[in-house]
């Protein structure tokens, strides 16, 4: 777990989040090269849990494992929760809901590095 | 497409989607600062936070389902919440030693939390308006 990490994620999300949000600016339906992005970026979650459990487990540093792991498990529910979400939703609107979940990732990416460091401790 | 009067369709549902970002951000933070940091001096900010947690699932709740009043209610207890405790921190930075999400008008989220309520105060008028059009 270190900046590029977390902040490529981060970048990573923000790019799905611009693409989504050009499908609600344009009120494109929810397509596959959308849904494909979300599964990109599902994929890197994934690793990032797996990869982020196995450095809680041989750190030295004094992370709250607890709140990381918590972190974790929240980023990689809450983008099927958005395709769900939004292709449910026939107007516009459905693409912005994963529009919201991206910036969500965004931001909970950056706050993990702060757990990381223990910048909340 | 038919317009819908339903508070949690077309753009209702990305008000749902932030209310229930917030509801998760503002209970999780609150259950674990209930838990693992409660000292006497700190109880303010935290039932503060657990209050807030409640405040955002309920409404997220009734946006959801369309319960209008609780919605307003909810909505209503928000923006009163925001906008006093952020006074109120600004005021007496000792009356609130630790965050919480309405702390500084919510600034550690980007203001979302002052934003929010307006955002979801309108759109319970607008979606009124479009049922009786």
């Amino acid at each position: 777990m270190n900046d590029p990490v977390a902040y490529g994620i981060a970048i990573l999300a923000l790019l799905v989040a611009a693409f989504a949000g050009w499908h609600t600016l344009k009120r494109r339906e929810f397509g596959n090269p959308l849904f494909y992005a979300v599964c990109v970026l599902e994929i890197v979650l994934i690793g990032l849990t797996v990869g982020g459990s196995i450095a809680l487990g041989s750190t030295s540093r004094d992370v709250d494992g607890v709140l990381f792991i918590s972190y974790l498990v929240t980023m990689i529910v809450i983008p099927p929760a958005a395709v769900v979400w939004g292709i449910a939703e026939k107007s516009r609107w459905g693409t912005g809901v994963v529009v919201v979940a991206m910036l969500t990732i965004a931001a909970l990416s950056v706050r993990l590095l702060g757990i990381w460091k223990g910048a909340y401790a | 497409m038919p317009e819908r009067s339903d508070t949690s369709h077309g753009f209702g549902r990305v008000l749902v989607a932030v209310y229930a970002v917030f509801a998760l951000a503002a209970s999780a933070r609150s259950i674990v600062q209930l838990i693992t940091e409660v000292e006497s001096d700190t109880v303010v900010p935290y039932v503060l936070s657990a209050f807030a947690g409640v405040v955002y699932v309920v409404a997220t709740y009734a946006l959801a389902r369309n319960h209008r009043r609780l919605a307003l209610v909810t909505i209503g207890i928000e923006l009163v919440g925001v906008i006093t405790v952020g006074i109120l921190s600004l005021a007496d930075e000792g009356l609130f030693p630790d965050q919480t999400v309405w702390s500084d008008f919510g600034r550690g989220y980007v203001f979302i939390p002052l934003v929010l309520p307006f955002v979801g105060l309108w759109w319970l008028r607008r979606t009124v308006a479009t049922r009786h059009a």
